[in-house]
């Protein structure tokens, strides 16, 4: 009997394909999640609209609030430490959480070093603009993907631009010569054993979610059909209108995310979307998907 | 011979991938009008409560069971909990199979395993056993047939009839022999 493998590290988010995973900030919210079928919940202190709005330094959260939101649900539970902060990452191992984000959305600990994942019996999920930057957070151990979009916006323009780049690039890799992915994977700055595998798999070798900006049905649905796994909503649910029906709603989307006519049904009535920001009146400091090296 | 892959949510590709790769026809189910003219089903591993909603919601809880009752059905993981009687959780079940299941019955993420296993009806090697918060099966009714237990007799594969189910991923290994064994499940009907 071994724990902690790679295949079951990879295996976890294998199961969590075609599902959403919801950020909530108390247990009341992770249960709405649940009860509108999210297939995981990332527990936070605050959702990234809050954390942009706050300001300051971004930590991980109490692990008593995320302690409690893993005994008030039965679905996995993720929380979120800052990149490279490996004691961060130690402490949400050792309260037994399902899933750690090493993110962005966090100030981050260490502008040169991500941590090394390969050392933590616990996966991880790691941020990506490009498929450079996936290749590289694979290498380290990262056992999931998500293209980071621009979190807390509500705007799904980063989203869209990350997962086009991923998949985009995938596209041109996988009709390469041989003999040309090595150029490729230096100019990347990617590990070439990990370029040829996705070239010849025509994907990630990991599950890829999509995230940063999802905060409609129709968003999530979009996100599905350029080619992701599944889709992390953030602060599109908890800062909208009527959150148990919204969540509910964007659940139905990624299944269905090929039908339009349960999409119009399920956009029905849904009361405000979160008001959001649009991507172009974000000056470059504010932007948390440069982080990550 | 074609088999359907309940599609709503979990790692219903992986299965369609390794089937087609048996060169079976699949075809990926989410809504009632997706179950016609298939000669077996498969519910893949997911989240069971995230899978029991949706199913619910478009009306397939009922078509399943009708469904289970002329053609092989096996559960994965997610699936063997959406195919027990009871779970000891409030959640939509199918209810089909005559087992009592415990979720998450090893741990949270941080004790998922793999471990060899030897399966009532399989030769040859070790069955390379991959548990990912697996469920364990607590209690069997009397027409199910125990096919696999690890460490302190747990109940990790059954059979009742058409009806199969194991709290492991043969899908996310390379060993076709459980596969097979249902493919041959649904050649021969008894």
């Amino acid at each position: 009997m071994e724990t902690g493998t790679l295949t079951v590290k990879r295996g976890h988010a294998q199961m969590l394909k075609g599902g959403v995973i919801m950020d909530v900030v108390t247990p009341e919210h992770a249960k709405i999640a649940e009860e509108a079928g999210a297939c995981a919940v990332m527990a936070l202190e605050r959702v990234p609209a809050d954390i942009r709005a706050h300001g300051g330094v971004a930590r991980m959260s109490d692990p008593g609030l995320i302690l409690e939101i893993m005994s008030c649900v039965s679905i996995p539970v993720m929380a979120k430490c800052r990149i490279g902060h490996f004691v961060e990452a130690q402490i949400l191992e050792a309260i037994g959480v399902d899933y750690i984000d090493e993110s962005e959305v966090l100030t981050p600990a260490d502008e040169s070093n991500h941590i090394d994942k390969m050392n933590f019996k616990v996966p991880f999920v790691c941020g990506c603009r490009n498929l450079g930057e996936a290749l590289r957070r694979i290498a380290e151990g990262a056992a999931m993907i998500r293209t980071k979009g621009e979190a807390g916006t509500g705007d799904v323009v980063e989203a869209v631009r990350h997962a086009r780049s991923v998949i985009g690039e995938i596209n041109k890799i996988s009709v390469m010569r041989t003999d040309e992915l090595a150029a490729y994977a230096k100019e990347i700055g990617a590990p070439l054993e990990l370029v040829r595998e996705t070239a010849e798999k025509k994907r990630l070798p990991v599950v890829n979610f999509a995230a940063g900006g999802v905060a409609t049905p129709a968003d999530a649905a979009m996100m599905m059909q350029l080619g992701v796994d599944g889709v992390f909503v953030g602060s599109g649910i908890f800062k909208s209108g009527n959150p148990a029906a919204r969540a509910k709603a964007i659940v139905q989307a990624v299944t269905h995310f090929n039908n339009p006519q349960i999409l119009a049904e399920v956009s029905k009535g849904l009361g405000e979307a979160m008001v959001g920001i649009g991507i172009s009146q974000l000056p470059e400091s504010e932007r948390l998907a440069v982080r990550g090296w | 011979m074609r088999i359907g892959v309940l599609a709503v949510q979990g790692d219903f590709q992986e299965h369609c991938a390794f089937l087609n790769k048996l060169s079976v026809e699949t075809v990926e189910v989410r809504l009632p009008e997706d179950l016609h003219d298939l000669d077996a089903l498969i519910i893949p591993g997911g989240e069971s409560t995230t899978i029991g909603k949706l199913a619910r919601q478009y009306n397939l809880i009922e078509e399943l069971r009708k469904l289970s009752k002329t053609i092989p059905i096996w559960g994965t993981c997610g699936g063997l909990v959406f195919m027990a009687k009871e779970v000891g959780f409030d959640q939509p079940l199918l209810g089909i199979m005559d087992v009592e299941v415990e979720r998450n019955a090893f741990g949270r993420q941080v004790e998922s395993f793999e471990q060899d296993l030897f399966i009532d009806g399989l030769e040859g090697p070790a069955f390379p056993g991959i548990f990912i918060r697996a469920p364990v099966v607590k209690n069997v009714g009397k027409n199910v047939r125990i096919l696999c237990q690890i460490n302190n007799d747990r109940i990790v594969a059954v059979r009742q009839n058409n009806l199969l189910a194991t709290s492991f991923h043969p899908e996310l290994t390379s060993d076709d022999r459980l596969h097979g064994y249902f493919i041959a499940m649904a050649e021969n009907p008894k």
